[in-house]
């Protein structure tokens, strides 16, 4: 068995989504985008002084045509992450401007070489199945910063990737990479390695962008996951109940926009919803209630049969300390009880503001025990003691047994040397741990070769768009050696 | 009958516009002039839920009622002020706004709020501001400072503009700036050369207090 923990009674479950549908349905939601108003009015949506009003009716259609599952590819075709059902999957947190350096353990804009290494490490560990365009590069110039943290990542990568674009023309930019990467259009459709997020203004705000964003992805059959994130108490009602009718009030108009604009194009019910703390004005994301509202959230996704997301495995601390690990720990085992398909925010501290890589690996420790948690306790044969005992006795030598050679791999699992388990010898703290296995995983890393076609072409983009603003040269990307030479 | 300056200061306290309101006219009915009433009734009222903040007994909602209740006071107060020909001696001229693009405005609003509460004069000049309206705004309104909020990674950039845009008007020397925003640090303050941050609504009152010293100190404001 599976563990799995519900937070909502199922009747709460219910009267949040009656109250999510008459909240589209008599208050309305704001959707700036011309074009997806008039899709909405022409499916027989009112419009009011730039408001829409949702008749229940063309929601409900739009959620019976959203994909159950899909899932998302590595660029060498294999499928690594499965949305749908209570499948888990960890990513890090995106689109930070400060790094934690690695020496100093103070945050500094992050450049370019810090998104590389960070993709670095993520790609040797096995707890993260995707890569995230986690920091915006201060070394680029921010009108390409979009799409150059994209092409990084396919760059040094294999993995899929949680991204997300901040304007039109740079999703076109970025599209043409992920297609380029693919090998075409249809092909980025049937094995899509990117899910774009879209993230609606609480409180049920759809601005231009992010309405116009949801039809451009909804067409070109690349999954959009919506970051909905009422604010509990300021920008959305104080309770965790409400908030929750907010987010999923959100969540269903934006699939209704998408849906309208291709029906059965793959969208994800996601968000980074938290508390608003009352003292500070701050926005917690290691607060317990933020993690219960990602849970709250999730499950009624999850009753919709809807892919979900959450963002969970951050913390508020400004360094790595007791803080961030308990936070960072606890969300992480939650979000994985609660069946969330895709959780994003490992390795950031300070309310999103920056990211660490050593905080990043502790942040792996956290993952790969609550993926232990998720395989549960099995029985593993017919009998659970007593053949171990009918075989050693009362000798308590069970180490000895062929049963344990062969089932403790199994049962249990090793942490790196991050996690200190030993007895002897100088008890470093867990910075240094971690500092020590990032490098050797930033050391062991072999970047994946790109084909060579697919690799000169990307190049090719990426010099035609940095060119339009003058920018003569990629950091951190060498120049292709030149066929035949 | 004597002036209740003890009720007036707990309808602050108690975050009560309607009687704050009440008592606010009551003491106009008695006599009073506005800015005893002001000085001695309200502001100690604002200055207990400013303490009791400070010690983690009030929050921010109960500030913002304390400050809708001042409100509600000086909506009487301030224009028997004037038919007097008198002024509340204002902590100086504010003006806020968010960056271009950015229309996140629940920080700065709450920061123009306590400002307000706090005897200073604010200009809100709303969501998604140009740099140059900000600029533009400074000039017109004789502005002491000018504070910009931006909760984005992508539209902090725009509060290095609006520092850019007071120094081509040629107000820098003249006008405090000020930033603030989730993703805002001292040292992106320093960097854009903002003359503060403030990383919450109190402390940015404290923050504006400190720059326009100055200024407090000319017109013997004490709230």
């Amino acid at each position: 068995m599976r563990p799995k923990l519900e937070l909502l009674e199922h009747s709460l479950v219910e009267s949040i989504l009656d109250e999510a549908f008459e909240l589209l349905e008599t208050i309305g939601t704001k959707v700036a985008a011309p074009e997806a108003v008039d899709l909405l009015r022409s499916a027989g949506a009112r419009l009011e002084d730039s408001i829409v009003r949702l008749p229940n009716a063309l929601v409900r259609q739009a959620l019976g045509s959203v994909p159950r599952e899909f899932s998302l590819y590595t660029r060498s075709g294999e499928r690594a992450v499965h949305y749908g059902g209570d499948d888990v999957h960890f990513d890090p947190g995106s689109s930070c401007l400060n790094i934690l350096d690695s020496e100093t353990q103070q945050p500094r804009p992050a450049i370019s070489a810090d998104l590389i290494r960070m993709v670095q490490v993520t790609e040797m560990l096995p707890e993260f199945a995707a890569q995230a365009t986690a920091m915006v590069c201060n070394d680029v110039p921010s009108e390409i910063g979009d799409w150059y943290r994209l092409l990084l990542v396919l760059w040094y990568s294999d993995k899929p990737v949680i991204t997300g674009a901040f304007s039109i023309p740079t999703l076109q930019t970025m599209l043409e990479l992920l297609a380029t990467d693919a090998g075409g259009l249809e092909m980025l459709k049937e094995k899509p390695r990117a899910v774009f997020d879209v993230c609606p203004s609480p409180p049920l705000n759809w601005s231009e962008f992010a309405s116009q964003n949801m039809l451009e992805l909804a067409r070109a059959g690349v999954p959009a996951q919506i970051v909905s994130m009422p604010l509990a108490g300021a920008t959305a009602p104080v309770t965790l109940a409400g908030a929750i009718v907010q987010h999923a009030a959100e969540c269903l108009a934006g699939i209704t926009i998408h849906q309208l604009a291709s029906a059965g194009a793959p969208v994800v019910w996601g968000g980074a919803p938290a508390i608003f703390d009352m003292r500070t004005g701050n926005t917690p994301m290691g607060a317990i209630e933020t993690a219960m509202l990602d849970m709250g959230c999730a499950q009624v996704g999850k009753s919709l049969g809807l892919p979900t997301h959450g963002y969970l495995v951050a913390s508020d601390s400004r360094q790595i300390d007791a803080q961030a690990g308990m936070e960072s720990g606890g969300s992480a085992l939650l979000g994985a009880l609660a069946g969330i398909n895709m959780i994003s925010g490992a390795g950031m501290l300070d309310f999103l503001a920056c990211h660490s890589i050593e905080k990043l690996v502790i942040d792996a420790e956290a993952i790969a025990s609550a993926q232990r948690l998720l395989a549960g306790v099995e029985p593993h044969g017919e009998k659970l003691a007593i053949n171990a005992f009918a075989q050693t006795g009362l000798h308590g030598d069970f180490l000895k047994l062929k049963e344990t050679r062969s089932l403790f791999r199994k049962e249990q699992h090793f942490p790196s040397a991050v996690i200190d388990r030993r007895s002897d010898g100088k008890a470093d703290d867990i910075l240094t741990r971690a500092r020590i296995r990032a490098n050797e995983l930033v050391t062991g890393c072999q970047r994946l070769p790109l084909p060579r076609q697919v690799e000169d072409r990307l190049f090719a983009i990426a010099t035609r768009e940095a060119g339009r603003i003058g920018l003569d040269h990629l950091p951190g990307i060498e120049v292709p050696v030149p066929s035949g030479s | 009958m004597e002036a209740d300056f003890a009720a007036m200061r707990q309808s602050i306290v108690d975050g009560a516009p309607e009687n704050a309101l009440a008592l606010a006219k009551q003491a106009l009915e008695q006599g009073l002039h506005p800015l005893e009433i002001i000085d001695n009734g309200f502001v100690p009222g604002m200055s207990e839920v400013g303490e009791q903040f400070a010690k983690h007994q009030m929050f921010l909602p109960d500030m913002l009622a304390a400050a809708e209740a001042m409100k509600a006071a000086m909506s009487v107060l301030e224009p028997e002020l004037k038919r007097q020909g008198e002024e509340r001696p204002s902590a100086g001229t504010v003006i806020l706004g968010t960056t271009k693009g950015d229309i996140h405005e629940i920080g700065k609003t709450l920061v123009g709020t306590l400002l307000t509460a706090n005897g200073f004069k604010v200009h809100d000049l709303g969501v998604d501001v140009p740099s140059d309206r900000f600029a533009a705004s400074a000039r017109e309104l004789n502005a002491d400072l000018v504070g910009v909020s931006a909760l984005l990674t992508t539209t902090m950039r725009g509060q290095r503009s609006v520092v850019q845009a007071l120094e081509t008007a040629g107000l820098r020397s003249s006008v405090k700036i000020i930033v603030g925003g989730a993703p805002v640090t001292q040292r992106w303050a320093e960097e854009i050369g903002a003359d503060g941050y403030a990383k919450d609504a109190i402390s940015a009152v404290a923050l504006v207090r400190n720059l326009l010293a100055h200024k407090l100190a000319a017109t013997e404001v004490t709230v």
